[in-house]
């Protein structure tokens, strides 16, 4: 039978334990390891040193000091802290610690502290990334290396350093080598690691990974056409909606500027998954990505919405969510329109001037082909909410005020060759799909009645084959 | 600009040898501007002259450019004109 005791200096237990250990070193067989100073405890006559922290980390120590009793060389129990009775019980020696407390709580472990546990599970072997190593000379720049290899979105990236790697995955329990799906347009297998990679060169902190790896798997639903979406000559790229208690658990914005820059996890979150579709996927601009133009949001685009009004229905559970659970919804969007309405004062003005701007999405004359977005903003909401508007009334509102004479919108009409079938001239005709055509969400901030519309993708007017997805956040 | 060893993971899925492809070679000549940077060691304008004659005479577009000096890398200002004008380079490297 022997022991293991682990000590450091920086601890007010430790140093009042020292004649203990003493005394337990002169009758007992007792490796004593200091964390910090081997000279420590001088009453002991020292300690092994482990600075280093190896045998720390192999022994999982969370707690200095601590008493492990080894039996055949294998661990059979375990004190933390300073607790007389368990120390006589666990070293079979009475009546120590005369004078001090019975009882006295340790301190943190070094292993323990921040960022620790990454560090030293890389160096001794708990962690095994298997992404290729890219070695960086001596001379060179790992941001400009990033941009050689083609690996940025045009703007720097955060360097995937093992460290950083191993942090990001720190933010899931999922395993790294557990395989999320196929990445498009290459279709190559992506793993978690993978995925981690990306959010650490998107400039993520361990907290979003559970949101970014909701964007993936969202992504990747077939319904969802994320190699349509990537490959098309049109504006569209994914637009991330993220509703739900880990919004302000990882400090998205959703108040003033929510769809602009400025946040780091609406920024960041956003960017992850572009960046892995541009590298593990090849989607790459000029080459499978053929959008004529283009939109800024191919960069990022991603926010919360403002579910801080109870009043209103938030996105996910307009759309099945239970209250209460995070989830991601992907949409296929352009960029931001405004609609500028500062004098409209009542419901059935404002409805009816959304509406008037929510008709030229896509194209004037264009009806249930593109989707579209409706984020509101608070001026907006706040007329709505004052007149007894929620969700619902606002969306029956727009459905009605979105229809119009087919004599109006037919191919030729008003000397313009786009537009919907002749045949239905005769017809009332709504401009978006009654299921998910118009997507409502809330957020900005307060001084001015000035929503914004995000067109979608032509596409979307395949409505069996291209759907909105969501995706609850998981662990 | 670092005293340690630096790496990191490759993002990508790995469907590339990790050393970066060159440039493909150009695939047709007769219609390619082709840049002679000299770079200014001795002798090197004569090479470069010979070099030039025989292309304009194969009925090809030459540009020539001169670095300032030999000991110093070619100034940005020259490297983006040449990207900008030029489909081939060849560079007298020695006297």
């Amino acid at each position: 039978m022997e022991f293991l005791v682990v000590v450091k200096r920086d601890c007010e237990t430790c140093q009042m334990v020292g004649p203990v250990l003493a005394s337990l070193k002169a009758s007992l067989s007792v490796m004593l390891y200091s964390q910090d100073d081997p000279t420590f405890p001088e009453e002991a006559g020292g300690a092994r040193d482990d600075r280093g922290l190896e045998e720390s980390w192999r022994r999982k120590i969370e707690v200095v000091p601590t008493v492990i009793r080894i039996e055949d060389g294998n661990e059979v129990e375990r004190t933390e802290g300073w607790d007389r009775a368990e120390w006589e019980r666990i070293t079979g020696q009475g009546g120590l610690g005369a004078g001090l407390p019975d009882f006295k709580p340790g301190c943190g472990s070094r292993p323990a502290e921040f960022g620790m546990p990454e560090r030293l599970a890389l160096q001794f072997g708990g962690m095994h990334l298997a992404s290729r190593e890219v070695e960086v000379g001596e001379m060179e720049d790992p941001m400009e290396v990033a941009y050689d290899r083609g690996w940025t979105d045009g703007l720097p990236i955060v360097p995937p350093t093992d460290l950083r790697i191993a942090r990001m995955l720190s933010g899931t329990t999922r395993k790294s080598d557990e395989i999320i799906g196929l990445i498009p347009p290459n279709l190559a297998e992506c793993t978690i690691e993978k995925a981690a990679i990306s959010a650490v060169m998107a400039g993520c902190r361990p907290e979003y990974m559970p949101v970014v790896l909701a964007v993936v798997e969202a992504a990747l639903k077939p319904q969802f056409s994320m190699h349509g979406l990537l490959a098309t000559l049109g504006f569209a790229g994914p637009v991330v909606i993220v509703n739900g208690p880990i919004t302000k658990r990882i400090g998205m914005n959703s108040k003033g500027n929510a769809l602009g820059q400025g946040n780091r996890a609406n920024a960041a979150i956003g960017r992850a998954l572009q960046l892995l579709i541009r590298n593990m996927g090849g989607g790459i601009p000029q080459e499978i990505d053929r959008s004529v133009l283009g939109n800024p949001g191919k960069y990022t685009f991603c926010f919360a919405e403002d579910e801080d009004d109870e009043d209103w229905v938030p996105l996910n559970v307009a759309r099945g969510a239970k209250p209460g659970t995070s989830t991601v919804t992907l949409f296929h969007g352009d960029g931001v329109q405004g609609c500028v309405a500062w004098h409209s004062r009542t419901p059935e003005e404002v409805s009816r001037s959304l509406a008037m701007s929510l008709l030229s999405v896509c194209h004037p004359k264009a009806c249930q082909w593109s989707k579209a977005m409706l984020v509101l903003c608070p001026d907006h909401y706040k007329i709505f909410q004052n007149h007894g508007w929620g969700r619902h009334e606002l969306e029956a509102a727009l459905r009605d005020a979105l229809k119009r004479p087919g004599h109006d919108l037919i191919r030729g009409a008003h000397g313009v060759s786009e537009g919907i079938d002749p045949t239905r001239a005769e017809e009332i005709v709504d401009k978006f799909h009654e299921e998910d055509g118009l997507l409502v969400v809330r957020a900005g901030g307060k001084g001015a009645g000035q929503s914004a519309i995000i067109g979608g993708w032509p596409a979307q007017r395949k409505i069996d084959e291209i759907k909105i997805v969501s995706e609850e956040v998981g662990p | 600009m670092r005293n340690q060893p630096y790496a990191m993971r490759d993002p990508t899925a790995e469907l590339s040898p990790i050393l970066r492809e060159r440039l493909a070679p150009c695939k047709d000549l007769s219609t390619a501007t082709i840049g002679l940077l000299s770079i200014s060691k001795e002798r090197s304008d004569e090479f470069l002259d010979s070099v030039a004659k025989s292309l304009s005479d194969g009925g090809l577009s030459v540009l020539r450019f001169r670095k300032p000096t030999y000991t110093r890398p070619a100034p940005e200002t020259m490297i983006q004109e040449m990207v900008e004008r030029c489909d081939v380079a060849i560079v007298g490297l020695a006297d």
